[in-house]
């Protein structure tokens, strides 16, 4: 603890005794010390999970650059991916990464704003009885059995909608809306929540309709929050790799239109990761497409903070 | 158009919304559980697994879901309640702290093949864990740390600043103030994410592949030492968990009732997380009662 | 601490409901007899997703009667597989095809055990109306020439080609026997047997090739040259389309292993259970095949 000044002119014992008190921490002090410690022990050891996993993952996603030297350039942009063959080209999997993602938060946004909004402010009660544990019921269905649902359902359904074999990115799209909506919704509807109640209050006492309140009012103060939300379910989207996998129809070709067999980043990196010898070109390619999907949740992160700076500029919190 | 007809015009676009919504929700579960429900049966749920001839259980596969969900909470859970306290509590508001922040998020974003083939090259393979209900775990740790520390962190953030300012005044320190006070109150936030998290643990297939491995040895429930290797307690033996065994009948299952099987597994996964999600909830408003001696 | 130690309680409380549950649930499982031999040891084999339900199969018999040993067996890949044998982190590594076909394996460092064949065949949805093909045909529909259905003698359909994953080894034997070094044209890829199995049988037009295991009354499996696909032809190589299911080994194996491994080879494997799961077995084959591809006959 802090030197203090606090000596006063006292018999030596008396003396002895203050400074004892004074230099010697307090019960609490010594609590804090020791929570202090624990929580950054904890946080050190995430610290530590997390700089492992990058170190990792970019080491051997460099390797392709590095020991079989190939160009960068050439990875991101080429078209052809055959790594048996020695060509790489990465461009088919990052676009049809891109059309999905983007495709499936298009599409799941309105859906997520709308129940949320239902849920906060339409009819909270039944929102919370209802719809939250079935949302938080739809998390916990395995991403196989999206898979297989969607091969089931989706897939005939869009090849009698829109023609073609079904396989592509239009149902991926609609399978990937439905995974990612519980992440975007619930989000939301936090973000809704955060909104100061006195608001929405001003605004009906000012003579606004509901919708004027929600549209004006709340959803503008929760834009950020929403962003937010519609981010994370991106880069959920981003990720995900066996349900897509099943209904994309994972051909290694730049994707031609929305109902053409396409493929993503992680559907590749599944299934041929376990084909793959360690060290070859064909696993080193792999990872590099590991890595291209760390670097995208990265700037995914980014991209949430900087909204979230944005936001908290317009209103204190 | 007025303000009027346009509030009545977006009530109902939202009702219809909502009405889709809950419809593929529905949908979802009753086909699920329609073509999953007709084949489950006692023996289904507590019999060995067999995908050869057919006549399947997943009584093991069961058990191994709950085991490896238990052992992850009990990693996991004081792992990012500390990380949690800290951000909520002790952190600063500068650029390391957002940098520990959006380092949490990385982990929970990243594709969980790749989680899985870090965990089976470093705790599997170099730490020579073997395929193990604990390296399952410890995989299983890298998603549930961003989400229940990120779940924990708002929870007690959102606890009103009196309650901490009182605690403080009374001459607690920070740390006793944050456990005794605070988490007591964000208790129930904590449990929703812990639901959330546990939800996401069950439904995991691709991080499990290769840590917690693809078999169920037989193992024997009359023995609960935890150091016997034929014991389900035992953390070091393979664990295939119900989300696995469904990815793996339906890869390759050469069974003829692959389907049914499958079906009928993920019915129980479904029905698994159900049951979990209000346990969970009823523990939480429990607890909440408890600790804050509230009615 | 006093409501740390009451959330640790609770954590308590749930583990030991679900230990609980658990404890109800408890299987009838029998534990195992315990046998006069002393071979004890650990054996974990990883690798090949085709030969993994077999091996578990078979290692689940295998600790029957040896109780001291502790067996497991993973899927994974055989590039998984052939990769950790190598670096000695798995005592087997299971594999579909020849280590010499795979780059970055040291093959003269591995043992080979062939512990049983697969026949793979062409298989069709059912829709298409096509039963026989010929190989020169079935070529180049895979290689993109042929298009439609209607030029091989189905019906008036787009064919829509499921290819296995780059590099599986299923994808390897298939190439090897059918397109011949030539390129297969860029289509879906699927990496198991069990999605192609769905996909084919769901998708109007669609064509694939399956493991004999796999078949089902919902797709159609296709004969190349009028010979059809069955276990007879593939032991007279009459069929072309096969491969054996290998065990790898670094060096010499430990007892257990090495035990395991005469037992995969022994009567009781390969004219029971071999036969049973679909797979060929080892001691009825008259031809044998290296790893360049070259056939003699036994």
């Amino acid at each position: 603890m802090e030197q203090t000044n606090l000596q006063l002119n006292k018999p030596d014992s008396q003396t002895n005794e203050w400074d004892a008190r004074l230099h010697h921490a307090t019960r609490a002090t010594r609590e804090d010390w020791v929570g202090r410690g624990i929580s950054y022990l904890c946080i050190g050891a995430i610290i530590l999970v997390v700089a492992s996993m990058l170190w990792f993952i970019t080491s051997k996603g460099i390797a392709t650059f590095t020991q079989n030297h190939v160009s960068v350039l050439k990875f991101l942009t080429g078209t052809n991916w055959a790594p048996d063959t020695g060509h790489i080209g990465a461009a088919p999997m990052i676009v049809g990464s891109f059309a999905v993602t983007f495709a499936a938060a298009i599409v799941a946004t309105p859906f997520a704003i709308g129940t949320a909004i239902f849920m906060t402010e339409i009819s909270p009660n039944r929102g919370r009885k209802l719809l939250q544990p079935v949302i938080e019921l739809l998390v916990g269905i395995p991403s196989v059995v999206y898979g297989f649902i969607g091969l089931a359902v989706v897939v005939p359904f869009m090849r009698h909608l829109v023609g073609g074999s079904g396989f592509g990115i239009i149902s991926a799209t609609f399978v990937l809306f439905v995974m990612v909506l519980p992440t975007i919704t619930s989000m939301t509807v936090d973000s809704l929540r955060a909104v100061p109640r006195y608001y929405k209050e001003a605004s009906l006492a000012l003579g606004a309709t509901r919708w004027q309140t929600i549209s004006r009012v709340i959803l503008r103060s929760a834009t950020s929050g929403i962003l937010t939300a519609v981010i994370f379910g991106m880069a959920r989207a981003f990720g995900e790799a066996l349900a897509v996998q099943m209904v994309i129809g994972n051909a290694a070709v730049m994707p031609k239109n929305l109902i053409s067999a396409a493929s993503t980043l992680t559907s590749q990196l599944t299934s041929g990761i376990g084909d793959t010898i360690d060290g070859t070109l064909p696993n080193n390619a792999l990872w590099s497409l590991a890595l291209i999907l760390l670097l995208m949740s990265l700037f995914f992160n980014a991209l949430v903070r900087f909204i979230a700076k944005r936001g908290q500029l317009k209103h204190e919190r | 158009m007025n303000a009027k007809q346009r509030d009545r015009v977006a009530t109902v676009v939202i009702d219809l919304i909502v009405a889709a919504v809950v419809g593929i929700l529905l949908f979802l579960l009753v086909y699920i559980l329609s073509a999953g429900l007709p084949h489950v049966s006692w023996q289904f749920l507590t019999g060995a697994s067999d995908p050869m001839s057919g006549a399947g259980g997943i009584g093991v596969q069961l058990f191994n879901s709950f085991y490896l969900l238990v052992l992850t909470m009990l990693i996991s859970l004081p792992i990012s309640l500390g990380a949690g306290i800290y951000l909520a509590e002790y952190a600063k508001d500068n650029w390391r702290t957002s940098l520990i922040r959006s380092a949490i998020e990385v982990l929970s974003s990243l594709p969980s093949v790749v989680v899985g083939l870090f965990g089976f090259l470093l705790f599997v393979v170099k730490f020579k864990m073997g395929f193990s209900v604990i390296s399952g775990a410890i995989a299983l740790t890298f998603f549930n740390l961003p989400l229940l520390t990120r779940n924990i962190e708002e929870s007690l953030s959102a606890v009103s600043r009196s309650q901490r300012e009182a605690g403080l005044s009374l001459g607690l320190s920070k740390w006793k103030t944050e456990i005794g006070i605070i988490l007591p109150v964000a208790l129930p936030g904590i449990v929703t994410g812990v639901v959330l998290s546990a939800g996401r643990v069950f439904g995991e297939a691709a991080a499990l592949i290769y840590t917690a491995g693809q078999s169920a040895p037989v193992t024997n429930f009359s023995d609960w030492n935890p150091m016997d290797p034929a014991s389900p307690l035992n953390p070091l033996r393979p664990a295939e968990t119900l989300a696995v065994h469904i990815w793996k009948i339906n890869t390759e299952g050469m069974a003829s009732n692959a389907a049914q099987l499958s079906a009928a597994a993920s019915a129980i996964l479904i029905l698994a997380v159900l049951l979990f999600n209000l346990g969970a909830r009823l523990l939480g408003n429990f607890l909440y009662r408890r600790v804050t001696a509230s009615k | 601490m006093n409501n740390g130690s009451k959330l640790a309680m609770g954590i308590a409380a749930i583990s030991l409901l679900l230990v609980g549950c658990g404890k109800a649930t408890s299987s009838t499982s029998s534990k195992s007899s315990s046998s006069s031999q002393a071979l004890s040891g650990k054996v974990t084999a990883v690798g090949s997703t085709a030969l993994q339900p077999l091996a578990a199969k078979a290692g689940t018999n295998f600790t029957t009667k040896n109780s001291k040993v502790t067996l497991t067996v993973q899927g994974g890949g055989s590039g998984t597989g052939l990769s950790q044998v190598q670096a000695g982190a798995v005592s087997i590594g299971d594999s579909d095809i020849f280590a010499e076909e795979k780059d970055g394996i040291k093959a003269d460092k591995l043992t080979d055990h062939k512990v049983a064949v697969v026949g793979m065949a062409p298989v069709v949805n059912k829709d298409t109306g096509v039963k026989n093909l010929k190989m020169a045909q079935l070529k180049q529909i895979f290689t993109g020439k042929i298009t439609n259905w209607k030029e091989v003698g189905g019906k008036d359909q787009k064919i829509v080609i499921v290819n296995r994953a780059q590099g599986s080894g299923t994808r390897a034997t298939f190439e090897n026997a059918v397109l011949k070094g030539a390129t297969a044209v860029k289509s879906q890829e699927q990496d198991s047997n069990g999605a192609v199995q769905k996909i084919v049988s769901s998708t109007p037009g669609a064509i694939s090739y399956l493991a004999f295991s796999y078949f089902t009354n919902k797709l159609q499996a296709v004969s190349i040259n009028n010979i059809t696909p069955t276990d007879n032809n593939v032991e007279n190589n009459k069929w072309k389309i096969w491969s054996y299911e290998h065990m790898y080994t670094k060096g010499k194996p430990d007892a257990a292993t090495a035990a395991f491994l005469t037992y995969m080879n022994s009567k009781t494997v390969q004219d029971s259970l071999v036969k049973d799961m679909g797979y060929i077995s080892i001691h009825d084959m008259k031809v044998a095949k290296d790893a360049k591809g070259v056939v003699t006959q036994n």
